[in-house]
């Protein structure tokens, strides 16, 4: 087929859609296809975080899909917990002691940890970050977003 | 009962737009124009929000105990981002109790007119030069930077509910009609931006019949009903920015000629008539809190919040410099400089003002996707808050519902993050396509160049957007 009869193809109503079906397909792809998985062997590691009003130390922390994670938490002036987003764990530590939590970091991606226990004024916004592996949703939602303003441009000329 | 999907409307205005207009519906019809329903709401609204208020005056300081933080803050803040404004626009408007009081007293009566008694108080008109929401962003700009203090502390957000009641009690003494919802409620002015996006309006069937109509009761009033409490002539309406959708047109128009229409979403955003910088700027400062607010709210970062929360302190006077300057400099800077790379790629330009205001619309839906994807993360985790606070309101050790003890729960806060790519990455779309309908208002073949900046910038903001909520 000549770029002639290309266009002419897409102007019938017959295949007007197929662009969009193509772009929805693309975006399906972007969003649900298993993106490759980090090499990195798996081992321990120990994290040890402390609490104070209103945030954690370190605040976003790294670790390996497949790790064996133990987090210290270590409060330093009134009573902190940590909740897990994802992994639902918890851990509550009283002031000036450390509590641990152990758990296998088997799912890859970031996760906000939060306090639980009523701290402060700012306790609903007391938050850290526990990177596992590499962020794909970041890397799906940030391709998404490309698409979307590709599409846009598309549009434009049209 | 005839129902039809055709377009319901004669008049040029609505060319080409699909509405479906629900006041053919009699039953719905009766429901919306009787003062009923819609004065028990707002009085169950109105004791909600006076109990709020004694709730952060007399109640436990700590917020997620307090009915005050609790209902306002988290269960009123997810009812309006996440389904009124997206959905109905203006719809927190038609039930709002803040200026109920005011009313009562300017109108003299309870319910509805009895007697076309002349209004009470001084009722002068709002002055020219502030006829326009620039008081309402800086409201807006100032609560924002005080934020942090306001959203957690009962005793704050206490007195900020007790000002807005009084001012709005005051100004319906000095001024005609409601000039706080119009020109000074902080909530009102970004509600009545984004109300631009809902897929509901009120509008006149036919502009030609309330032309001929010599009476005007609509802006008058009549025994049916108050004259527009928000200043406005329906029958020039073509945008909801300043309809309140408070029904009594629906009420007071004799000629059957007002409608309450399901429309296309952000049908107003590519209406070319009574696009204003001052809105432009909402859109600006709306776009720049929701991204400050989610740094500071949502983020690791301990420092930002202790500098947004210290009020006073030289930490807190770096935050609103860095605030102000993003918000009303940095992120309009940006926009202006993309329109101006864009008027360089189009030979026949529209001048850098127009162009800048027109363009700034495609921000609306944007802003309104930033802060529905910053408002799931936090009313998701702390939702949990409500069952304990209905079963002791004022954190006085009671135990009404047996709930009191009810412990945090976060709710799906695994699937948070995807939720708010989503939502961000549809916002963007929407802009992309609002972006290109303004585009198209000229009869410039090549205006799609001077688009492709502004696609450029929306995309940048999104992807700020997405490292804060899922980076």
């Amino acid at each position: 087929m000549n770029a002639q009869a290309a266009v002419a193809s897409i102007a019938n109503p017959r295949y007007r859609y197929w662009p969009w079906f193509l772009l929805a397909l693309l975006a399906l792809s972007i969003s649900f296809i298993p993106l490759p998985t980090s090499t990195a062997v798996p081992g321990s590691k120990k994290l040890r975080i402390s609490a104070s009003q209103y945030e954690f130390s370190p605040a976003v922390t790294r670790v390996n899909v497949g790790d064996r994670v133990t987090i210290e938490l270590l409060s330093t002036d009134v009573v902190h917990g940590l909740y897990l987003d994802g992994y639902d764990l918890e851990v509550i530590a009283d002031p000036g002691q450390t509590a641990t939590l152990s758990f296998i970091a088997d799912k890859s991606g970031t996760f906000r940890f939060r306090c639980l226990v009523t701290c402060g004024p700012l306790h609903p916004f007391m938050i850290g970050k526990l990177k596992v592996g590499s962020n794909t949703l970041l890397w799906r939602g940030l391709a998404l977003a490309v698409l979307a303003a590709a599409i846009g441009f598309w549009r434009l000329r049209r | 009962m005839t129902r039809s999907t055709e377009p319901v409307m004669s008049s040029p205005r609505y060319s080409g737009q699909a509405r479906y207009d629900l006041t053919r519906f009699p039953a719905a019809k009766a429901l919306l124009i009787n003062r009923w329903p819609q004065f028990l709401v707002r009085v169950i609204a109105l004791v909600g929000f006076l109990f709020a208020i004694l709730a952060g005056l007399s109640g436990t300081p700590v917020g997620s105990r307090n009915f005050g933080i609790v209902f306002i803050w988290i269960v009123w803040w997810a009812l309006l981002i996440l389904v009124a404004v997206p959905l109905l626009g203006r719809g927190w408007c038609t039930i709002c109790p803040i200026p109920m009081p005011g009313e009562w007293l300017q109108n003299r009566a309870l319910l509805g007119p009895k007697g076309r008694k002349p209004p009470f108080g001084l009722g002068r008109k709002w002055p020219k030069s502030l006829r326009n929401i620039w008081v309402q962003n800086g409201a807006f700009a100032l609560l924002a930077l005080f934020s942090a203090v306001v959203l957690t502390q009962p005793g704050v957000t206490a007195v900020i509910l007790a000002a807005f009641l009084f001012i709005a009690l005051g100004t319906s003494l000095i001024f005609e009609r409601r000039a706080f919802c119009r020109y000074l409620c902080p909530v009102g002015g970004f509600i009545g931006l984004y109300s631009q996006a809902a897929p509901v309006e009120v509008r006149v069937r036919d502009t030609a019949v309330c032309a001929a109509h010599t009476t005007k009761t609509c802006y008058t009033g009549s025994e049916d009903g108050f004259g527009c409490p928000w200043g406005v002539f329906p029958g020039g309406l073509v945008k909801n920015t300043n309809c309140g959708m408070c029904l009594e047109c629906l009420r007071t128009c004799p000629l059957d000629n007002v409608a309450i229409n399901i429309r296309s979403v952000g049908a107003d955003l590519t209406q070319p008539r009574g696009r204003k910088l001052d809105e432009a700027f909402k859109a600006f400062i709306m776009l720049g809190s929701a991204f400050v607010y989610s740094a500071v709210m949502l983020g690791p970062w301990g420092q930002m919040k202790a500098a947004a929360y210290n009020i006073g302190s030289l930490p807190w006077l770096l935050y609103i410099l860095v605030f102000l300057v993003f918000t009303f400099g940095l992120l309009p800077g940006l926009f202006y400089l993309a329109t101006r790379a864009g008027q360089i790629l189009t030979p026949r330009r529209q001048s850098s003002r127009k162009s800048f205001t027109a363009y700034a619309y495609a921000l609306v839906p944007l802003g309104l996707a930033a802060w529905i994807a910053f408002s799931l993360s936090f009313v998701f985790a702390n939702a949990s808050y409500i069952l304990p606070v209905l079963s002791d309101p004022l954190g006085w050790g009671w135990d009404l519902l047996g709930t009191a003890e009810y412990g945090w729960t976060p709710y799906l806060t695994q699937h948070v993050p995807a939720l708010q790519t989503l939502v961000m990455v549809v916002g963007l779309a929407w802009a992309g396509v609002t972006v290109r309908r303004i585009a198209q208002e000229s009869n410039n073949p090549v205006s799609w160049r001077q688009a492709i900046p502004i696609n450029l910038f929306c995309l940048l903001v999104t992807v700020g957007f997405l490292w804060l909520f899922v980076g």
